[in-house]
């Protein structure tokens, strides 16, 4: 029907024009001129004057920290809530679902702005504690909707048959529940992770006392002149996704291998 | 059905009792006032159609179901209340239950390993078992490289290494394919001579019940309806549910005129069974393979064959007379719209009371 | 077996009903109060005049616009992609999917670059001979920003719910005599819409919400909900009229969503599956 050239060339341009501003930061981070409009010569001076920039630092340091902590929370709680409310029935377990979806369904200035409402009635101070807890209640629903399916998927027999065997229900937990959801508690934090680092309107109206984040860094940035300090942070991030990806993936191929062979057995 | 029918050497002892127990889910009455008692050693099979209560029945002793009343004993003591992880009772599930993100080994040295067991001792109680379950060698394959028979058969060992009293078997084979199936049905029969533990298997195939059973327990509607031996199941059905549920059955009405002398079908006939009223009307079982076939006129009944399946055993022959319809099995090859004659002996007609199932 | 009443629950009841409910409740308290703690309507009196609910009306058109773009260059795209071998179209998938994962504000920021008045695209014109064109700060370049960054959303539910067609289903269509066009018209496409739906939500959801791409791409002036919403809580000060635009904005989001949710995937439903 339409022709494999015409395929072929479809799936290219598309593909340039999703990585054209990314190939654009990467090129002009080498860019010894400041001005990204005219290549002035090849020069390696942002990626130094990166590493001096204390205002980026500053903001890279909190984007990762607030990342790990506000992470490891939601996924704590985010488990333990599956677990409770796998057990529910009824309406109560509709409400709770849908209650559970409201950060995700809304568009993130509502949450936001929902949030710094609450923080303002309760008359706490914008800073680090506020951040972080925003960032957990956008990323908890998230680690349910992971871990959910994966409890639903499991056997109903599994639990039956750590008890019958033996097992206390915190030993059946550890050894038989926790393996069998992990891929979905992972999946979880990796998703809670990457959304808190790249979040930026929910950090905005949430942080004060000089927290901050590169989303909010750029942000301020982006209208005043960005200085090509930052190209060289994206590449950086750049070539980091690509290293994360590359383990992630190598072990997937790594564990098809073994299976193929047990299978050839 | 208050009493419990006995048809084993006595001296054996009792080692699971269940004394009036009752279950129900919101108003739904699963078991009625049961009473069973399940002796050592026993091979017993709970049998009935979806819905019984048989598989209930089994949970209740494993302890995954708390009865609403009753008692359930266990070596004489009363163990309503203690939870399934420590009874010594293993179970093995429908579906396998294996804990996908072990290998077999771990599998099977689980309840071990929860016992605390020295680690050498594990090791060599594994292997025991996995050359029992004729699975020598798996110990590191991971569960989902294995064939259901495989897998079955790990279950078995998971359980069995735990050398439980009691193993309980939930309709263990129903997912595997026929050979498969009455192969483990020997390997099953085979185990549990050789251990010498008490098996309480439930399924819903009267054919697997028949084959590998010491003691058979048919249920409907949460009720007992009959327990014995096979043969007596098989051959001295007590009431309708029974002979329709095990084997196939031809039923008529017929009234017991004297002892060893019954009419149906429009004409009397000699048999071996006594002690009814006189006249008193009862039903009337004649299993298919013990109608004999005669030439058209030679026979006590006549008439005329409807449909003939073979069924690489015995051909299966439908013959319609006096408007009933008559299942036999026969080598013999007849064609259909063929007239044909029918013989019964006295020992192969059963008589039934009339009463119903019990509901 | 439901066992005992596990009481795992009861935090996530508790930490849901005050982070979610309470600030839900407040921005609609907020919306129904003036600075004079009195109730009153005079905030939602206010949204419905002319230069308010013509941004309203904007944000929704461009958002619409920027949605049947995504539609049309992002089915083809999902389409191609699933018809192609497993090992190659993982791979593509996975080179779709990595943009996401850098900053969308750099990635929006080099757009400014790209399509500035001394950007990258007017330098390679004026090479040409061609004027410079003024996209920046426009319609254009806002939709332009929209497309870029919600195309994903729109490919991976289409890409996903293709890919799960049973190949057997198309082979009996053949075998019953419809060509390639007429399994697509009537099998294929049919059976792809619970992704498209998905796909239109993904991407209208965000774009009628979105502040950030107009700020930046459509400059100081250019006014969507997002930035009016963001204007009223930063630099106005009017907390009261900002929650009532975010409540009209949160009904117009559950309105769009409850239509399209008719044409969703049912077995989605309850507890996740976009993910498995």
């Amino acid at each position: 029907m339409v022709g494999k050239w015409t395929k072929r060339i479809y799936l290219t341009i598309a593909y340039i024009f999703l990585y054209a501003p990314i190939i654009f930061l990467i090129v002009f981070s080498f860019n010894s001129g400041r001005n990204s409009s005219s290549w002035d010569g090849f020069s390696l001076k942002w990626y130094s004057s990166l590493f001096d920039n204390q205002r980026i630092l500053k903001a890279l340091y909190y984007t990762v920290i607030v990342a790990v902590i506000s992470s490891v929370i939601s996924t704590v709680l985010g488990t333990l809530s599956a677990l409770g409310i796998d057990k529910m029935s009824g309406w109560r377990k509709k409400a709770i679902l849908n209650i559970n979806y409201l950060p995700v369904l809304n568009p993130d200035i509502v949450t936001a702005i929902s949030l710094m409402n609450l923080f303002v009635f309760f008359r706490l101070t914008f800073g680090f504690k506020t951040l972080i807890i925003a960032h957990v209640v956008f990323s908890t629903p998230y680690v349910i909707v992971s871990v959910l399916p994966k409890l639903r998927q499991m056997p109903d027999d599994l639990v039956k048959a750590a008890q019958d065997l033996g097992a206390t229900p915190f030993y059946t937990f550890r050894k038989v529940i926790l393996p069998q959801i992990m891929p979905g508690i992972f999946a979880g934090f990796l998703i809670s992770f990457t959304m808190s680092i790249d979040d930026f309107v929910i950090s905005f109206f949430n942080t004060g006392s000089g927290v901050t984040n590169l989303s909010i860094e750029i942000y301020s940035m982006a209208r005043r002149g960005v200085s090509p300090e930052i190209n060289a942070l994206s590449t950086l991030m750049f070539i980091s996704i690509f290293i994360l990806l590359f383990l992630a993936n190598g072990r997937d191929l790594i564990k098809i291998d073994r299976k193929r062979g047990k299978i050839n057995d | 059905m208050k009493e419990v029918l006995n048809l084993q050497d006595s001296n054996k002892d009792i080692i699971v009792d269940l004394k009036n127990i009752t279950k129900k889910y919101d108003d739904n009455m699963v078991i009625e006032n049961l009473n069973l008692y399940i002796r050592r050693n026993e091979f017993i099979t709970l049998l009935g159609p979806s819905g019984c209560g048989k598989t209930t029945t089994l949970n209740i002793i494993a302890g995954f179901e708390e009865p609403n009343s009753g008692d359930l004993i266990f070596e004489g003591k009363v163990i309503n209340e203690v939870p399934p992880h420590k009874r010594q009772i293993n179970t093995v599930f429908q579906r396998y239950a294996l804990f996908t993100h072990m290998n077999v080994y771990e599998n099977v040295a689980f309840g071990l390993r929860i016992k605390k067991l020295p680690e050498k001792e594990i090791r060599e109680k594994v292997k025991v078992m996995l050359k029992l379950v004729d699975l020598e060698g798996y110990e590191n394959r991971s569960t989902d490289s294995l064939s259901g028979g495989q897998q079955q058969r790990v279950a078995i060992a998971r359980a069995l290494v735990n050398e439980p009293k009691v193993l309980l078997l939930d309709e263990p084979l129903a997912a595997l394919d026929l050979k498969l199936r009455k192969e483990m049905q020997l390997e099953l029969k085979r185990i549990q001579q050789s251990l010498g533990i008490t098996f309480v298997f439930v399924t819903h195939d009267q054919e697997e019940a028949l084959t590998m059973s010491d003691t058979i327990v048919v249920m409907n509607k949460g009720r007992i309806q009959q327990i014995g031996t096979p043969e007596d199941i098989y051959n001295e059905p007590k009431n309708e549910f029974v002979a329709r549920f095990i084997g196939e059955s031809n039923i008529f009405d017929g009234i017991m005129h004297e002892d060893y002398r019954v009419s149906f079908e429009g004409r009397e006939f000699q048999c071996v069974d006594k002690g009814f009223d006189k006249d008193e009307k009862i039903d009337v079982i004649i299993r298919p393979e013990d109608i004999k076939l005669e030439e058209y006129g030679q026979g006590m009944l006549n008439g005329t064959v409807t449909s003939v399946i073979f069924k690489g055993v015995h051909y299966e022959i439908e013959v319609e007379a006096n408007n009933k319809k008559w299942l036999i099995h026969n080598t013999k090859h007849v064609k259909v719209s063929e007239k044909i004659g029918m013989n019964i002996y006295p020992e192969d007609i059963h008589i039934m009371r009339k009463a119903r199932e019990v509901e | 077996m439901k066992k005992k009443n596990s009481i795992a629950h009861y935090p996530y009841i508790v930490w849901s009903i005050i982070f979610i409910v309470v600030p839900l409740f407040l921005v609609l308290y907020f919306s129904l109060t003036n600075s004079d703690g009195v109730l009153t309507l005079e905030n939602y009196q206010k949204l419905f005049k002319p230069n308010y609910m013509n941004v309203f009306l904007n944000s929704m058109k461009l958002a619409a616009i920027s949605t049947i773009l995504c539609l049309i260059l992002g089915y083809p795209l999902a389409y191609v992609l699933s018809k192609m071998d497993t090992k190659v179209r993982n791979f593509l998938m996975l080179l779709l999917i990595i943009p996401m994962w850098m900053n969308f504000l750099l990635r929006t920021y080099a757009w400014m670059s790209i399509i500035g008045r001394n950007g990258i695209v007017n330098t390679i014109l004026k090479a040409i001979g061609i004027p410079a064109m003024n996209i920046l700060y426009t319609d254009t370049a806002v939709i332009l920003g929209m497309v870029y960054n919600f195309l994903p959303f729109m490919i991976i539910p289409i890409y996903t719910v293709l890919i799960k067609i049973d190949t057997n289903v198309i082979k009996a269509a053949a075998d019953l005599g419809a060509n390639k066009f007429i399994i697509f018209k009537r099998i294929i496409f049919p059976l792809s819409i619970p992704g498209v739906m998905s796909g239109i939500t993904m991407v209208f959801m965000p774009a009628v919400s979105t502040f950030v791409i107009s700020k930046l791409l459509g400059g100081g002036q250019f006014m969507l909900i997002g930035n009016l919403i963001e204007l009223q809580f930063t630099t106005v000060g009017d907390w009261y009229f900002g929650s009532a635009i975010s409540i009209l904005m949160m009904i117009i989001i559950l309105v769009s969503m409850a239509v399209l949710s008719r044409y969703e995937d049912k077995d989605e439903k309850e507890g996740g599956g976009f993910l498995w």
